[in-house]
């Protein structure tokens, strides 16, 4: 059977066991043409103010309901899509590659450099790891570009840890060692032997973090990090509710906050179905 | 008694390695940690004023051997906000952090052990299935939205909570004593029932919201733990024997399952600490959580370092304890280590 149709039966397997990846690929996408074309499908300006729609429920104008100001929920909770998903994709992506970098690099030549990677990467994990992003962010600046640092750093013990165990392991296996013995230095056989095979499963690894990048991201932002008024997004649009829940205006903190929730169950479903698509040894 | 001292030791580089970062957080950035010490209230001259007073214009290393000689005087510097040494205003309010991250963490564990346990002697039953959905969805919800519906369902639309405004509703009852500095226990200690009760009931919404997420790890190891358990050679022994199904099931299954549990319980404390944070902003608890977000937005930064450190520092010690217990729960931990 060619490679092609083995991967689409396994693709047709991984989605006819587990109905649920559909799910989460189809709230997925969502997700995307939100983020991609937000400002297109939102109804209303985000950050227009109108005096004369203060606190309107649910209805037919605002199907979201307004906040306190007359902004246009839904608008700003499509909008916002940008914004949550790029920041957790940059800090998931860059705790991936120098994850990856520093793992694969210990893992490899071992001695010294694993010695020092490994202390540093228990550093960073004997925080609290909420904590330490929050005392980054601080020291940094209170700026979206520093929550991605803050975010990229606390993921990185994830990455670098399984990519050196995963390097570590295949450090002697034959086809390593015959890259080797045909004259190619470290980095060749690193870069285009040892990693092309550890993608897979780190690939799983970063889509089950995913979901947690967002929640630390939005978590900061909610505390008051990052993000600063009108922006819209879901963690402070979650925050500016919460003084209305008194009086029970609920619309303006449960849809961003259903945004969150979506966003996030879609993302760990993902990684579980990517998860059983790659490696279907270990579907339970 | 080796491994304990070996443990011991072993605190050691995460301490120093913790004390070394928190102090490059403060020191060692882009920016002047003058300016930010002396607060965005500062002009040139206060500036210059605390870079001497703080000894910023010394060499890096000699800056770090101050650092640690003051955190050997549990000396972390004056909050701006408060006008208190940082130190104090931790101190304080840390049992009302520590008092509600336990019962987040009693929330968990009752509730996420037996459902484990449960899932497990049923495999694909509806019970099982049930379990993982409810704890994958658990798992999706952000703490302070938890927290917050929490209000809204319980406070607002069935009015069964008390108003989320703290550790106590200091308009209708007097905090008691202080003792521990814990309301629950400082009120049973003064005898006084009403406060007790009163205290309690301000606890359990936060309590529930920050326990929810702790609930699906330690309910995912407890059912994976407890299977393999319940498959290996020595239940099967125990089952031929007749044994009775609860004897295997607790004293033979369930014991070998707990070395695994209590191997989460590290990222339990993680996340339990991290979140405490939220969930004090949330529902107005006055703990270190909700003093770390007033101190951050302030830019009152000797408050924030000091609140990083001591939350890791707390993070390396209850590792310590888990670890401690593994020893007790598998005494094989012993020896492997």
């Amino acid at each position: 059977m060619s490679r092609a149709a083995t991967l689409g039966r396994n693709i047709g397997h991984a989605f006819g066991e587990n109905r649920l990846t559909l799910v989460a690929v189809a709230i997925l996408l969502v997700l995307l043409v939100c983020a991609a074309f937000g400002s297109a499908l939102a109804p209303y300006d985000p950050l227009m103010t109108d005096s004369t729609a203060k606190m309107l429920p649910p209805g037919a104008q605002h199907l979201f309901g307004t906040d306190a100001l007359g902004r246009d929920i839904l608008s700003r909770v499509v909008i916002a899509a940008r914004l949550d998903l790029g920041m957790a994709i940059s800090a998931v992506f860059l705790s991936f590659i120098v994850g990856l970098g520093l793992g694969a690099t210990a893992g490899y030549f071992g001695g010294w450099s694993d010695r020092i990677i490994g202390r540093l990467m228990d550093t960073i994990m004997a925080f609290p790891l909420f904590v330490l992003a929050m005392g980054i962010v601080a020291a940094l600046g209170n700026s979206v570009l520093n929550i991605i640092l803050a975010t990229m750093i606390i993921n990185l013990p994830f990455y670098c840890r399984f990519a050196r165990g995963e390097v570590n392991v295949r450090r002697e296996m034959g086809y390593v060692e015959a890259a080797r013995m045909g004259g190619n230095r470290a980095l060749p056989v690193l870069v285009n032997h040892i990693i092309p095979n550890i993608l897979p499963a780190m690939m799983v690894q970063a889509s089950l973090n995913m979901g947690w990048a967002i929640l630390n991201a939005a978590g900061l932002s909610f505390i008051g990090l990052g993000v600063r008024p009108p922006t819209p997004e879901w963690g402070i649009m979650v925050s500016e509710g919460a003084s209305f829940i008194i009086s029970g205006e609920w619309w303006t903190f449960v849809f961003p906050g259903a945004a969150l929730v979506l966003a996030v169950f879609c993302f760990n479903l993902l990684g579980d179905g990517l998860r059983d698509l790659l490696d279907p040894r270990r579907r339970l | 008694m080796a491994f304990v001292w070996k443990r011991l030791l072993g605190t050691i580089p995460s301490l120093l390695g913790v004390i070394v970062v928190t102090f490059l957080l403060s020191h060692a950035l882009p920016g002047d940690p003058a300016a930010y010490f002396a607060g965005p209230a500062a002009n040139a001259a206060s500036i210059a004023d605390v870079r001497a007073k703080l000894g910023l214009d010394q060499p890096l290393p000699l800056q770090f051997l101050r650092y640690v000689r003051d955190l050997a005087h549990g000396d972390l510097g004056n909050s701006l906000t408060t006008g208190q040494p940082v130190t104090t205003d931790l101190l304080q309010r840390l049992p009302a952090s520590l008092e509600l991250t336990f019962y987040a963490l009693v929330f968990a564990v009752v509730l996420a052990i037996p459902m484990g346990v449960w899932a497990a002697t049923r495999p694909d039953s509806l019970v099982d299935h049930l379990c993982r959905a409810s704890v994958s969805v658990a798992a999706a919800f952000p703490t302070f939205f938890v927290g917050l519906l929490l209000v809204y369902v319980f406070y607002y639309l069935l009015d069964v909570a008390p108003e989320p405004v703290g550790r106590l509703n200091e308009i209708i009852y007097t905090a008691p004593p202080t003792v521990t500095g814990a309301y629950t226990l400082d009120a049973l200690i003064a005898g006084n029932l009403p406060t007790f009760r009163a205290c309690l009931a301000q606890l359990v919404l936060p309590a529930i919201s920050l326990g929810l997420f702790a609930l699906a790890p330690i309910a995912r190891i407890t059912r994976a733990s407890m299977l393999q358990a319940l498959g290996s050679d020595f239940t099967r022994t125990a089952r031929a024997g007749g044994l009775p199904r609860g004897k295997i099931l607790i004293t033979y299954a369930f014991r070998n399952a707990l070395l695994p549990v209590s191997n989460v319980l590290g990222m339990v404390f993680s996340f339990l600490l991290g979140s405490n944070v939220l969930i004090e902003q949330v529902y107005g608890w006055q703990g270190v959580g909700a003093y770390a977000v007033t101190a951050v937005l302030a830019s009152d930064y000797a408050a924030v370092q000091g609140f990083v450190l001591m939350m890791a520092v707390l993070y390396v010690l209850l590792n310590l304890v888990v670890d401690l217990l593994g020893t007790v729960i598998d005494p094989r931990v012993r020896f492997e280590a």
